[in-house]
């Protein structure tokens, strides 16, 4: 902007004119190069198990028990309670380690720093500061669980609706 | 005899010589002061200073020292990486020939460890040292804030460097590290608000610093290449900046 010293007023001079057009460029090259670079760090193909995996069919869980065959290989625990399925997922809420069921004491107890949970997922004790996460349990067209570990709840009321429990 | 000082004449007086030779011997005060003015490493300190400031009691020699080590992390690191595979089949294997294969590589392995622990220390001391002799005050502050961010890429290749060994200590330190960002506000898919911006496990802060969604062969990749690269560059252009700044603002505590 300069200044017309005849007239006082404001007008865009014709070094304001490119001035505002380079600057404009420039801030546009930067945020499409920011934006380039933040999808560059999210891999489109990743190496590693899939969130989404099939759990065999409903009557593999029979009701009041802790299935715990999928821990090792996709690290959740396939519970059956009154209210139906649900996929528990076995990652600490504290820091990460990997708790373990304990069906003498009735609960989940992590070896790291010692929190306690109720077989729903709520914490008892310890330091872990919300209850373990439930993934989406649905059941596919062919009768089979399908496990979505992306898509997650740990609170009532969402985690005891669907996707989060399969009611049989 | 006079052959040989002939022959001394005819080279120190070549062009080449004097081109690389730019002053007498550093026994006047101006070629002194010229040895420390037209070197690029020397002249980072001042030609001249106060014998007060010697005195290594007032600055404990913290920063130098930590200059030191950083010097130390980068000559043994660029050596570890002559024999460091970066692929979780073999990273730990290759952490157990260089203890007890390679030769000197235990020694190596050791200083490069010893190294990192230290000049996490001394750069806390030196933050300490700063804070209490109150140098930080103006004209310094912009030195601190840049000192802020060469403490936090110190623990951050503290951190990366950790996570190489591929040892049971560095899987779970990391993972345990890395799970804090699952907390982020906003791009945490655990932390408040990750609903907002429809965070999940496969997309939130989190599994872009890992490449995924567990620590596994992209973390391990990832890692390495901020540790061996990334965060070094990084910190050299600030220091650069430090010590920048420590000259223009000149010594505090009437050094
Ligand atoms: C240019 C600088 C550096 C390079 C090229 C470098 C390179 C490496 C390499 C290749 C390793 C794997 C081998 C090993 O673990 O011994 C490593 C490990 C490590 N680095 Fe560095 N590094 C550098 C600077 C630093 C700094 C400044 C710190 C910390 C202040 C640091 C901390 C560590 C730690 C804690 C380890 C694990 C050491 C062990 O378990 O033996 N590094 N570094
Ligand atoms: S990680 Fe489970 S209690 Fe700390």
């Amino acid at each position: 902007m300069s200044e017309d010293l005849l007239t006082g007023t404001k007008r865009l001079s014709r070094r304001g004119f490119f001035s505002a057009i380079a600057w404009g460029a420039f801030t546009a090259y930067m945020l499409a190069l920011g934006a380039v670079l933040t999808r560059f760090f999210y891999p489109k193909i990743l190496y590693e198990p899939s969130q989404k995996f099939r759990a065999g069919v409903p009557d593999d869980y029979p009701k009041g028990i802790v299935n715990e065959s999928l821990k090792k290989a996709q690290r959740v625990w396939m519970i059956h309670t009154e209210k139906g399925i649900y996929s528990l997922i076995a990652i600490c809420t504290h820091l990460g380690c990997t708790p373990n069921w304990f069906l003498e004491n009735n609960r989940f107890q992590c070896p790291c720093h010692g929190s306690n949970f109720t077989l729903e997922g709520d914490v008892i004790a310890g330091p872990a500061p919300q209850p373990l996460f439930r993934a989406k349990i649905t059941l596919a067209a062919d009768g089979k669980i399908q496990v979505d570990k992306a898509i997650t709840a740990n609170r009532p009321p969402q985690r005891d609706e669907a996707p989060f429990v399969l009611k049989v | 005899m006079n052959r040989v000082k002939d022959w001394k004449r005819v080279i120190s007086e070549s062009f080449i010589w004097r081109s690389v030779f730019r002053h007498g011997y550093p026994d006047t005060r101006r070629n002194k002061m010229l040895a420390v003015s037209t070197n690029v490493f020397l002249h980072l300190h001042p030609t001249k200073i106060k014998e007060r400031a010697y005195q290594v009691r007032f600055t404990w020699c913290m920063g130098g020292i930590s200059f030191f080590l950083f010097l130390v992390l980068t000559v043994t690191g660029l050596l570890l990486m002559f024999y460091y595979v970066p692929d979780s089949r073999r990273a730990y294997d290759d952490m157990k020939d260089l203890t007890f294969v390679v030769p000197f590589g235990s020694v190596l392995r050791n200083l490069h460890r010893w190294g990192a622990h230290a000049m996490v220390l001394s750069v806390i001391a030196h933050m300490a040292r700063v804070f209490y002799t109150g140098s930080y005050k103006p004209p310094r502050e912009f030195n601190w804030v840049v000192g802020v961010i060469l403490l936090v890429f110190t623990l951050l290749l503290s951190f990366s460097g950790y996570l190489l060994p591929w040892d049971q200590l560095s899987m779970w330190a990391v993972t345990v590290g890395t799970n804090m960002a699952r907390a982020t506000p906003f791009l945490g898919h655990e932390g408040p608000f990750a609903n907002v911006l429809g965070m999940a496990i496969n997309n939130d802060a989190r599994f872009v610093l890992l490449g995924g969604t567990i620590v596994s062969q992209s973390a391990l990749l990832r890692f390495y290449v901020w540790h061996c690269v990334g965060f070094p560059l990084i910190l050299v252009v600030f220091l650069s900046i430090h010590f920048w700044r420590i000259r223009k603002d000149g010594f505090s505590g009437n050094l």
